[in-house]
């Protein structure tokens, strides 16, 4: 009897447990069905290859092109990861063979808690430090051979800068890991055929590291397209095609953050359409990282 | 001698880790307050086989085992069999000493209070009679409060052996538990479980041929998933009547 | 021959060099960038700071009602997110097999881990606060970043999990313990410290978060009383002020102060994981 009774309570809190733990498809389903279904109508009144690649963003007159927005995005993605990844991983080289055991766990974990400092931190930090760098510095320099260059600072290249430098935790990080988790006979087996450490670095021990390292940049890659609060302070918001890296920008989540506030009806579907086209994008770049985690088996 | 009682009756069990067959058409008896050792090389599925029999290879995904498996005359992999009455009335101890890293007197007190007992005083009598049946009582009496974490690895395996005790099985299953200790603490648990056999029904693996031979009083003989022999020990030890058996024991092979 | 090692010196001396500067830039740009914050807003700190209420939008005053709103918030989230994230990775990790389902699960878990925050503003906007009418609200921004901070919460749970030994739920079981038994008695006790740490780190990453809060909570400046309240979080409050420039000094300090608690919480979270390892 007691037994039975035992059973009976058992198999009704295996069955909370499971509804908690599919809570997160409850999460994920939601979250597409009220993001889809707010910025379905204008989807299907302007029409989703208008809006993906049209020109003009100006809610004011009912044009919502979000081309402009996606090169903004594009742009300083691109330039994010073209500052940040090298020295990432430079710096993930570092810590895994290069410096002392005790520096590069202390180091690793000061990286770490820099990952953990709010973005809307670095957004202020590059509204203080790197706007007005770019405009006293550079720009004077710039100007002397192009003299139509906006004169702002808030461009494409401080929204790289600054995202940039919030992905560098998740590379080094990341990068390390897998550096590490390369076996300890190939790096013997190398020194013992007379290469040197140069070249076991960069023969044997990053090619076996790769899947690793090229997961921490796509998921990189994830953060800075899905980044709001940093961008949103510092790329100027100006939704045109940027041409230049000291063109401002707008990009995806900084029109979303900026607009919603004050947008109409029809203005805020829009915004939920451009929240369509960047969870899409996002979950595509995560499932690259997670299969290609997968596929190699995963030195995460 | 009148036929003793049989605790276990097993026949033809086939068990397999999904599409790889451990147990070969394996029978046994196990008899009331037999010792029966289980010897044979690494692999051979003895470890298997003890750990069916209170059904913890339930928690490996993928295992599936058929025949005819009775426990005091019940066939204990049935549809309705209650599982947590078996393992109550089977106990286990396992190759390395796990006491839970609580308290000595929580160790001892965690089977009990799970089976209802909730009166302290209770809880005390079975702390204190279940130590003095492993011979820990007057040694540790003292520290019950203390970590069981902290004892030695002789001591923590009788912890072990009390705890599996405290919930007052018939039968107590016991998997190489003197594999992970020194000469001397062996031969301590080897004497306990001489004394336990006036009581309780034990079923133990063993690498130990000697430790085999001198405890027990039924052997049997695994080899790739099947019992070659079986029977009295001492009989087995000086006659074997299958070759295999014969080498393994004077230890051409394992 | 001769050569050939010159040249693999130079390589090398270049090799090394500019791995040397890439991990140089990379701790230097974020060592500066702690150093300059907190070097321009600690001054700026004070204990009126915190406990008086902000004058003229934040451009005078102290931070006392957004203090109250990070915490409001932050609660009501971690409260929710918490027996939710605990559950989930008990089914993960004692009870799920490798089955489809469970696969998909963790599939989808994953996703939620990845999506950007202000996706989860715009929904925790349109559900919340709209549907479901709770208005801009400490409730809405807290469920909204209950959803976000939960993959963190099942991730180190699941991870504390494993690190119990397989013999204590076999000892456990073989005394004729159920599976829950099991899980109550032994191994969640067992992992206690373990859970914590991600439950502070769960809070830290609520208390930054800022764009999904900015479309759920509002934004007002008012002490706010009860959940259904509209109310501001420090994150909030900070972008609020730097992105209308109303107080350098104001917005320095408040930047510091969300650094100090971030690094706060971080080093508590570590200094739990340390005891988790001793123990």
């Amino acid at each position: 009897m007691r037994g039975k009774s035992l059973k009976v309570k058992e198999t009704i809190i295996e069955k909370a447990l499971f509804l908690c733990a599919a809570g997160s498809v409850t999460a994920v389903a939601l979250i597409t069905l009220f993001i889809f279904s707010s910025g379905y109508s204008v989807l299907r009144s302007y029409g989703p290859l208008n809006f993906i690649f049209g020109m003009d963003w100006s809610p004011v007159n009912g044009e919502y092109g979000i081309l402009p927005l996606i090169a903004g995005t594009l742009e300083v993605t691109a330039g994010a990861l073209i500052l940040g990844v090298p020295a990432g991983i430079g710096c993930a080289v570092f810590l895994a063979e290069m410096a002392k055991e005790r520096w590069a766990k202390l180091l690793k974990s000061a990286i770490e808690l820099l990952a953990g400092i709010p973005s809307v931190v670095y957004g202020f930090f590059g509204l203080a430090i790197i706007v007005p760098a770019i405009r006293d510095w550079l720009l004077p320099a710039v100007q002397k051979i192009d003299p139509d260059v906006p004169a702002s600072g808030f461009s494409v290249l401080a929204g790289a800068f600054v995202l940039g430098i919030m992905i560098l935790p998740t590379i080094v990080s990341m990068s390390e890991n897998a550096i590490r988790a390369v076996p300890l006979e190939f790096r013997e087996a190398s020194l013992a055929l007379g290469a040197d450490r140069r070249e076991t670095i960069t023969k044997v021990l990053v090619p076996a590291a790769k899947s690793g390292i090229f997961s921490s940049v796509i998921l990189a890659m994830g953060r800075a397209v899905g980044e709001t609060m940093a961008v949103l302070l510092i790329t100027g918001n100006v939704p045109k095609v940027p041409t230049g890296p000291l063109d401002p920008a707008a990009t995806l989540t900084g029109t979303i953050a900026m607009e919603m506030s004050y947008a109409g009806p029809e203005h805020q579907s829009a915004l939920f359409a451009i929240g369509i086209v960047l969870f899409i994008l996002i979950v595509i770049l995560n499932s690259i990282a997670l299969a290609v985690m997968k596929r190699f088996g995963g030195a995460v | 001698m009148a036929e003793k009682e049989k605790v276990f009756e097993i026949r033809d069990m086939d068990l397999y880790y999904g599409s790889f067959q451990a147990l070969k058409k394996v029978n046994i008896d196990i008899y009331r307050h037999d010792v029966t050792a289980l010897i044979g090389p690494s692999g051979c599925g003895k470890s298997t086989f003890l750990r069916s029999l209170n059904r913890m290879n339930d928690l490996v995904e993928g295992c599936r085992i058929e025949g005819k498996l009775l426990f005091d005359g019940e066939d204990f992999y049935g549809k309705d069999y209650d599982t947590i009455a078996l393992r109550t009335k089977v106990g286990m101890v396992f190759q390395k000493p796990n006491p839970f890293p609580k308290s000595i007197y929580e160790n001892l007190a965690y089977g009990p209070r799970l089976h209802g007992v909730k009166d302290r005083k209770k809880l005390d009598e079975i702390a204190e009679r279940t130590l003095s049946q492993v011979g820990l009582w007057d040694e540790i009496k003292d520290r019950l409060g203390k970590s069981a974490l902290g004892l030695s690895g002789g001591q923590a395996q009788r912890l072990c052996i009390a705890r599996c005790l405290s919930v007052e099985p018939e039968v107590i299953l016991m998997d190489e538990p003197t594999s992970a200790l020194d000469p001397i603490a062996t031969s301590k648990i080897e004497a306990l479980i001489q004394e336990l056999s006036k009581q309780y029904t034990i079923i133990i693996v063993t690498h130990n041929m000697q430790q085999a031979g001198r405890i027990s009083d039924r052997t049997a003989f695994f080899f790739s998933g099947e019992i070659l022999e079986a029977g009295d020990t001492r009989r087995l030890f000086t006659n074997p009547e299958n070759p295999k058996t014969e080498e393994y024991i004077t230890g051409r092979f394992g | 021959m001769r050569k050939r090692k010159g040249n693999k010196i130079i390589k090398s001396a270049v090799f090394f060099g500019s791995v040397r500067l890439a991990a140089a830039v990379t701790l230097g740009i974020l060592a500066l960038l702690l150093l300059f914050i907190l070097v321009k807003g600690v001054p700026h700190l004070s204990l009126k700071f915190l406990a008086e209420s902000p004058e003229n939008m934040g451009k005078e005053g102290g931070i006392f009602p957004v203090l109250i709103g990070t915490v409001y918030v932050t609660l009501t989230s971690v409260l929710i997110a918490m027996p939710l994230g605990v559950a989930a990775a008990v089914y993960f990790s004692e009870y799920a097999g490798k089955g489809r389902l469970v696969h998909i699960i963790r599939f989808f878990t994953e996703v939620l881990a990845g999506i950007p925050s202000i996706i989860f503003g715009l929904f925790g906007f349109a559900f919340f606060v709209v549907f479901l009418g709770m208005g801009w609200s400490v409730i809405a921004g807290g469920i909204t970043l209950s959803m976000m901070i939960l993959p963190t919460l099942i991730r180190s749970t699941e991870e504390a999990l494993k690190t119990v030994p397989g013999a204590y739920r076999e000892g456990s079981l073989s005394l004729g313990a159920t599976k829950w038994q099991t899980v109550v008695k032994v191994i969640l006790p067992c992992c206690r410290s373990g859970i914590l740490t991600g439950l502070i780190l769960g809070i830290g990453r609520a208390i930054g978060e800022t764009a999904a809060v900015m479309l759920t909570v509002g934004g007002s400046l008012k002490l706010p009383v009860s959940i259904f309240d509209s109310t501001r979080t420090m994150s909030l409050h900070l972008y609020m002020l730097a992105s209308e420039g109303l107080s350098q000094e104001k917005t320095y300090a408040t930047a510091a102060l969300l650094i100090l608690i971030v690094l706060g919480i971080n080093w508590l979270a570590g200094f739990i994981g340390r005891r988790l390892t001793k123990e």
